[in-house]
């Protein structure tokens, strides 16, 4: 197995991790805490391409990591300030509580 | 190029500067805001006098020209430019304006928006400013532009006065008319030039090349490119400096400060018009083929000024506010000047500018001190014997009073009569020199009516029954006014001494060349003829002027003037200005107005009437429509719906409400789209 | 495959696997510390020493400290959470696990096998800030006009509202 695939794999790993806990975690801060793992692990990919890409000193990848770090960032700081709002309407963070969309 | 000619901008940017810091003051800092502008003017009138030492010593054309913008491959190039015309209008713009900045600390003492007024009178100093030492005729026109704005700002200062807000609108619209021509000029002067500069070591064009392209080249009637370029531009002039027809904007503006009106409306603004056509003098002068004949343009310039010299001399005869007088006179006197150009050149119209504007803004502001002290009154016939109130004032506004007329030996006398002699001289015919010879002799009739009325008698204005505004008598101005208007009452007495005949030093150092003293100038061909009769003429004028108003004292405020006693009804056509303001309601107001009904009742009946039709048409459309619908298709929809809701009844119960549901299912659909896709790839 | 790669992988999921499991919450975020600490040194072990340490900066120093502050607010009510019933738990982790197949699948089709390692790329701060001031200075401010709108966001989201307590 090549170094680059492996980091693929753990990639995907990574990603899976987050998404098992975004799709089964109930506290609403968990879930968030999971989509920032699978976007870490989005991370982790670019980083991997670019190290093994053509053109390492382009720094595309590096930049496109970067800028998806601060996206997170301010993603993180957003979806908690959402979950505060949402904590002081219903004054729980159980998403299983949370049911005003049921259809 | 020296440092003077480089950082000629410094002349105007100054008052701009203190413009724009006074516009950020409060209300408050009435002594910071006057102090600004007036430091900036002192500093603007050093720099003046520098300039025209300058000038002085080595004469000449010398110009400062930048790129301004690129348009693909050719620069708008714009510039300052520093010759005899602009030395001398600097110092006289500097110089009346500082003492009219000065008095107006005085005049406008009492009113609230002091800081604002002093902005505005910087704006306005630094836009004239830049006017003068344009070197392009963009950003000549751009000055221009500011200098009409600022003129607006304070006619209307008073703008809680509807009287006021209305004539600075209309000053505004009545300047723009002209300016419309000044454009539609500059445009195809730009055209056939390629340039806006008006001098640039041989391609500008005022220059030899590009007036010869000019006159070369025709128009589809008949008339040299250069006339017709010189005679648009001449409109802006003549819509600047109140020229018949334009010249109605320039009485109304009375309402604004007097001090304004002595700066803007008799000093300097007005004078712009006049500045305009010197500067563009090459280009109204350019010939066609024959030399001695005058060109068109200034055949023009020569007619519209003399019949505007007498126009407004008419109508000052019946006016009855100190002001409006004043102002006619000003349209009078404008007259003159462009008349001096049209026949005598630019040192002609030129020295009477500039002798003109001091002692018209001595008599402004004269009378903006007798207002001060009437407490606020304009009509001259509550007025009378204020001479016992207020010496100081009587005798500087004799004095200016007395230059105007062209009292011999006064600044007037000398640069009218060169008018006049110009006039008397001009080859194309005699009309304009009579008629500037009447115009003088109403000057004098109407500037001693005046006088008796405001000065001589006794103070009418305790008698009425007006309580409230006989409450004060009279009183003297304060030295912050007075001061500025004995300075002026020197120059208007002595100025004229630079431009005599036997020793015309200003028409030497305009033209550039060096004069000596010459007692024998005066022998020249009808100058002592000219000279003499003038002089009868404006003692034939006070004299009659005695003769109606002053043998047999003003006794009250209803008593109706002399005049008027004898021809009523002329009398009521001149006080209402030949009903010029009237006219142009009737025809070019009222075709507006006629346009603007004829649209609404476009819009009321016929278009209005088809979209009624299109609007009942479709409501018909409509019922029909609602028939069809409750009666054939509801019924099959209603079996639709119920089986719609059904099915979402069913549907359902996979919302959960759940977040993670609906991920799962995402994730789910994740799944099966990658699988494809790998699958699909392989 | 170094034995650096082995132990930084390692760690990572062992980090992220405890986040995703733990009870309680600041367990979790402890373990996803952990997890994000491995991450940035995988970062590094690839060359990537700057990515490696915005990584640390902005999500052990931010977004980890940010969950803990949003834990300790919100748990005053219900100090351990339960795990979600049965049927639950293992339909996320079945789904998780489906990913997981059909992705390792296309890496497994994929090319990446035959790669071979490039010379390692010296990547300097420097260079770093002459592409986000030159190539990349639209999107650098595009990122400095969402994150200004992403403070004012959270800050009127999470703002409270006259005559509401926590």
């Amino acid at each position: 197995m090549s170094p680059l695939s492996s980091y693929l794999l753990l990639s995907a790993l990574l990603f899976s991790i987050g998404l098992a806990g975004a799709l089964s975690r109930r506290s609403a801060i968990l879930v968030l805490i999971g989509i920032e793992l699978m976007l870490n692990a989005a991370n982790l990919n670019l980083i991997a391409f670019w190290r093994y890409g053509a053109r390492p000193e382009a720094l595309t990848g590096v930049m496109f990591a970067i800028f998806s770090i601060t996206v997170a960032a301010s993603e993180a700081a957003v979806g908690l300030g959402l979950i505060l709002a949402m904590y002081r309407h219903s004054k729980t963070t159980d998403l299983d509580k949370m049911t005003s969309m049921r259809g | 190029m020296t440092w003077i000619v480089r950082n000629l901008w410094l002349i105007p940017a100054l008052p701009m500067l203190a413009a724009g810091v006074g516009a950020l003051l409060k209300q408050g800092s009435r002594k910071l805001a006057a102090s600004l502008a007036i430091g900036s003017m002192g500093m603007s009138f050093l720099l003046a006098l520098c300039a025209f030492a300058h000038v002085l010593r080595f004469g000449g054309v010398e110009t400062f020209n930048f790129g301004w913008l690129q348009f693909g491959t050719e620069w708008l190039r714009l510039g300052w430019l520093l010759d005899p015309l602009t030395a001398v209008m600097l110092v006289m713009v500097t110089f009346v304006g500082l003492l009219i900045f000065i008095y107006s600390v005085g005049y406008m003492e009492h009113d609230e928006n002091f800081t604002r007024f002093f902005c505005f009178l910087a704006l306005f100093a630094g836009a004239m400013l830049g006017v003068v030492i344009a070197n392009s005729l963009l950003l000549l026109f751009m000055c221009w532009e500011i200098v009409g704005l600022t003129s607006y700002l304070l006619i209307g200062f008073w703008y809680a006065n509807p009287k006021a807000a209305a004539a600075a609108k209309k000053a505004f619209i009545v300047t723009r008319i002209g300016d419309l021509g000044f454009f539609l000029g500059m445009m195809w002067l730009y055209a056939q030039t390629g340039t806006l500069l008006f001098y640039d070591g041989g391609a500008g064009c005022m220059e030899q090349s590009a007036l010869a392209h000019m006159v070369a080249q025709g128009t589809a009637i008949g008339m040299a490119a250069s006339t017709g370029i010189a005679l648009l531009i001449f409109c802006g002039a003549a819509g600047k400096s109140g020229q018949v027809p334009l010249h109605v904007w320039l009485p109304d503006a009375m309402e604004g400060p007097t001090p304004v009106s002595a700066l803007i409306h008799a000093a300097t603004m007005v004078a712009a018009g006049v500045f305009l056509v010197a500067r563009i003098y090459p280009l109204m002068s350019a010939h066609v083929g024959d030399l001695l004949t005058p060109t068109t343009a200034l055949q023009v310039v020569t007619w519209v000024g003399a019949v505007t010299a007498v126009f407004g001399a008419v109508i000052a005869v019946a006016q009855w506010d100190i002001k409006r007088i004043l102002a006619y006179s000003t349209v009078s006197q404008l007259g003159y000047m462009m008349m001096g150009l049209g026949v005598g050149g630019v040192s002609v119209g030129m020295f009477h500018l500039i002798t003109h504007a001091f002692f018209k803004a001595l008599l402004f502001m004269g009378a903006g001190s007798v207002i001060h002290g009437c407490s606020g009154e304009q009509d001259i016939r509550r007025m009378g014997g204020l001479r016992k109130y207020m010496p100081v004032t009587f005798v500087v506004y004799a004095v200016g009073m007395l230059a105007l007329c062209g009292f011999p030996l006064f600044s007037g006398f000398w640069s009218k009569d060169e008018i006049l002699h110009a006039a008397h001289g001009w080859s194309v015919s005699q009309a304009p020199f009579y008629m500037g010879a009447f115009g003088a002799l109403l000057t004098a009739f109407y500037m001693t009516r005046q006088v008796y009325y405001v000065f001589a008698g006794t103070w009418r204005l305790v008698k009425t029954d007006d309580a409230q505004h006989a409450v004060h008598t009279p009183h003297e101005s304060p030295a912050v006014m007075t001061v500025p208007l004995v300075i002026l009452a020197a120059f208007a007495l002595l100025l004229g001494f630079i431009g005599t005949p036997a020793w015309p030093w200003f028409q030497g150092f305009l033209e550039g060349q060096h004069v000596a003293f010459d007692f024998a100038a005066f022998h020249a061909e009808g100058l002592l003829t000219v000279m003499l009769s003038s002089s009868l003429i404006v003692f034939a004028g006070l004299g009659l002027g005695w003769w109606f108003y002053g043998r047999k004292p003003i006794v009250s405020e209803a008593a109706p003037d002399a005049v008027g006693k004898m021809q009523p009804q002329v009398f009521s056509v001149l006080a209402h200005a030949f009903y010029v303001d009237a006219l142009y309601h009737a025809t070019v107001v009222r075709l507006n107005a006629w346009f603007g009904r004829a649209g609404a009742w476009l819009d009321r009946w016929i278009w209005n009437g088809a979209v009624q039709t299109v609007k009942y048409a479709f409501l018909g459309l409509a019922h029909v429509d609602d028939f069809v619908d409750t009666r054939v298709v509801n019924g099959g929809f209603d079996e639709g719906c119920e089986s719609v809701t059904v099915g979402g009844h069913i549907l359902s119960l996979l919302q959960g409400g759940r977040v993670q549901s609906y991920m799962r299912m995402i994730g789910f659909a994740l799944i099966v789209l990658t699988g494809f896709l790998v699958w699909s790839a392989r | 495959m170094t034995i650096t790669f082995l132990i930084l992988a390692g760690l990572t999921i062992a980090g992220t696997v405890a986040a995703m499991g733990l009870r309680n919450l600041i367990h979790c975020v402890l373990a996803l510390t952990l997890g994000f600490v491995g991450l940035a040194a995988l970062y590094m072990h690839l060359g990537a020493q700057f990515a490696g340490f915005v990584q640390i900066l902005v999500y052990i120093g931010g977004v980890a400290i940010l969950a803990v502050f949003a834990i300790m607010t919100t748990q005053s009510a219900e100090p351990v959470t339960r795990p979600g019933s049965a049927p639950f738990w293992v339909a996320g982790t079945l789904v998780a696990t489906g990913v997981f197949a059909v992705l390792a699948w296309a890496i497994h089709g994929s090319g990446a096998h035959g790669r071979v390692l490039p010379a390692e790329p010296v990547v300097t701060a420097q260079q770093i800030g002459f592409a986000l001031m030159r190539g990349y200075v639209l999107p650098l401010e595009l990122m400095g006009l969402l994150l200004t709108v992403a403070l004012i966001g959270a800050v009127v989201v999470a703002i409270h509202e006259r005559g509401e307590s926590i």
